[in-house]
């Protein structure tokens, strides 16, 4: 059933069409910073934008962080609220648990199509990230750049990373190697991928509950939307740190010179206690539903 | 290959299927009738462990359901509540992707996959399909295809939620053609309709819900086996009342219903007293009064309170107990064998 889900998801077209968009959209930003050469101040929009100028193979870091906050989630709480939503208005639903297909193991296969989704959409948007910025800003990686740099060496400073004003030191001028940028741009994959879990498993819980995809997909969105007020509440500041969304700027840490662990361990326990939740609850609710549609 | 024991489903309040013994037997062609809402396909769902059973027992070729579901599931094909597929994708490929999702044991298998689709297609009638996406299958190729999907893995059984829908009389005949000669093979059919006419001519036994409880079941044959009363028609109708008093129990016009076992003698008789005769049929009792008298009013009939004592004519007039559960129909005061389908004929 895995090799199906993933195969059946490969052979969607709307599947290449979010990819496409998620994809398009650091190409286009990329276009118009190189046209008029006014990046953000460091400190203001997307993470990282303000040092590709200097450096385009800084831009698969830029890419994946303009995707993050919105688009990519939206687009793995659509996929993941149609997973089993999906079947069932088709009626798809009945026809594979009467194959049969264990209902955790469909349940699983859903989860498992999603992610797999997700890690191939970011290693898109860092792959073609990388080339755009390459094309468009030259490459940083093998030739001096940046007045903090010092001169000769293979640097790509990473300065002024932060988003909201939270992050305002670290690694400025501290080199890193292609070699380190490279891995630490598979961390960030990585990352990344994993905080789109508790979207994901919020979605596909949502989605064993009712039988309209949209519904179960509006609703994982809500649950975004309503961390993310929060998150800029002071008021909310006491459940901060356990809202889905907080953690998922930490990669940017990754960046950073040593790398700080500390934010990604945080995000990575938040998002496998909201998957724990959320999937024991779809799977409780699932296990014994009646499948009507 | 099923049986049910006092299998009830309640939804909230309302109670879709009630303490159902359904005893379907190997080999049969079994038509599962009710008008819509009687619980047909609430029934059928939970055969398929697809909806959980409020109480009661289900057994399908000996494993309980819906603990064993997973053992009996591949050797039953079923189509429930119209096909579905997945619309980008060709017939074959929804085919092979089904087949793939299910599990790879003796009854399906990547080897055999292709010849088995190749062989459900060409048993329903699409074996020269091209590569078309399913979106733009008309509705008969749809259903043709969800019946290629419920016989993708040579079943014992198939359940068939109204197998011939959106098909044209055409297709019905090939569907109910292919059924026969599947049956024949050894293949058991449960197949649920409204349509009396299709039940009439393709299953051997019979079972009728009514508001979620099996008023009837039994074997076709015997449900219209002939009743001994005869269908006379005689331009004499006048002397053949009178000579036949007491026995004749409706005349109209030209035409006599006569209590009388033997038609032949009663032919005889009639000629000999020098009556003639024009038409002579031994009455037989028809499905459709059957399952009328059997059943209430549709549970999709919404009359307003004042009108609604008028509504259908016949509705439940036999009483709950007519028939046991068993498919006897219970003796009818001194006619054991005739049940009260004269009354439907009496008002016509």
């Amino acid at each position: 059933m895995i090799r199906v889900e993933l195969l059946r998801i490969a052979r969607r077209p709307r599947t290449w069409m979010v990819l496409t968009l998620l994809c398009g959209l650091p190409v286009l930003v990329a276009v118009f910073v190189a046209v008029t050469k006014l990046a953000p101040q460091p400190g203001q929009g997307p993470a990282f934008l303000s040092a590709v100028l200097s450096d385009g193979s800084l831009y698969p870091a830029a890419g994946l962080a303009i995707v993050l906050p919105v688009f990519l989630p939206v687009s793995v709480a659509v996929l993941s609220g149609d997973a089993v939503a999906g079947e069932a208005s088709t009626g798809m639903l009945r026809y594979l648990l009467t194959r049969p297909v264990a209902r955790t193991r469909l349940l699983l296969a859903k989860l498992i199509g999603t992610m797999s989704f997700v890690l191939v959409a970011v290693i898109l948007v860092a792959v073609t990230s990388y080339i755009t910025g390459v094309l468009a800003f030259g490459s940083g990686g093998l030739r001096p750049v940046s007045s903090s740099a010092s001169a000769g060496s293979i640097a790509s400073p990473v300065t002024g990373t932060s988003i909201g004003g939270t992050i305002s030191t670290s690694l400025s001028g501290t080199p890193l190697t292609t070699a380190q940028l490279g891995e630490r741009v598979a961390y960030g994959i990585g990352y990344i991928t994993v905080s789109m879990l508790g979207v994901a498993a919020i979605a596909l819980f949502l989605s064993t509950v009712t039988d309209s995809a949209l519904g179960a997909a509006l609703g994982a969105l809500a649950a975004l939307v309503t961390s993310e007020v929060l998150a800029t509440l002071d008021a909310a500041s006491a459940i901060r740190p356990y809202l889905p969304t907080n953690y998922w700027l930490a990669w940017i840490d990754l960046f950073r010179q040593p790398i700080l662990w500390h934010d990604v361990q945080r995000g990575l326990a938040i998002q496998a206690v909201y998957a724990a939740v959320f999937l024991g609850l779809a799977w409780a609710n699932f296990a014994s539903k009646d499948v009507t549609g | 290959m099923i049986t049910t024991h006092q299998v009830t489903k309640r939804f909230g309040a309302v109670v879709a299927v009630d303490g159902v013994d359904l005893d379907v037997r190997e080999g049969d062609r079994y038509g599962l009738l009710g008008p819509n809402g009687s619980g047909k396909t609430t029934l059928l769902r939970m055969l398929l462990a697809l909806i959980f059973a409020t109480s009661g027992e289900i057994e399908v070729a000996g494993e309980p359901i819906p603990r064993r579901a997973a053992r009996v599931l591949p050797r039953i094909g079923s189509l429930i509540e119209g096909p579905a597929a997945y619309g980008y994708l060709s017939g074959r490929a929804n085919l092979a992707l089904l087949d793939a999702a299910g599990p790879g044991d003796a009854t399906g298998g990547r080897r055999t996959r292709k010849a088995r689709i190749d062989d459900a297609l060409d048993c329903v009638g699409l074996g020269g399909i091209d590569r078309r996406p399913v979106r733009a299958y008309s509705l008969g190729m749809r259903q043709r295809l969800g019946l290629a999907a419920a016989l993708l893995r040579r079943p014992q059984l198939l359940i068939l939620d109204e197998p011939t829908n959106g098909l044209d009389p055409r297709g019905i005949r090939e569907i109910r053609d292919l059924l026969i000669e599947l049956n024949s093979d050894g293949v058991t059919v449960l197949l649920s309709s409204h349509l009396l006419g299709e039940i009439e001519q393709l299953c051997t036994r019979v079972g009728v819900l009514d508001r979620g409880r099996l008023v009837i079941q039994d074997e076709l044959d015997r449900l219209r086996a002939p009743t001994d009363r005869v269908l006379l028609r005689t331009p004499d109708a006048e002397q053949a009342a009178a000579l036949l008093d007491g026995k004749v129990d409706v005349r109209e016009g030209d035409r006599l219903v006569v209590r009388a076992p033997d038609a032949a003698e009663l032919n005889a008789r009639l000629v000999g007293a020098g009556l003639r005769v024009e038409e002579m049929v031994r009455e037989r009792r028809s499905l459709e009064e059957l399952v009328m008298n059997a059943t209430g009013p549709s549970a999709d009939r919404f009359d307003a309170p004042d009108a609604g004592r008028s509504a259908p004519p016949n509705g439940s007039a036999v009483p709950d107990d007519a028939t046991t559960p068993d498919g006897e129909t219970a003796p009818d005061g001194a006619d054991a064998a005739t049940p009260d389908i004269t009354t439907a004929q009496d008002a016509s």
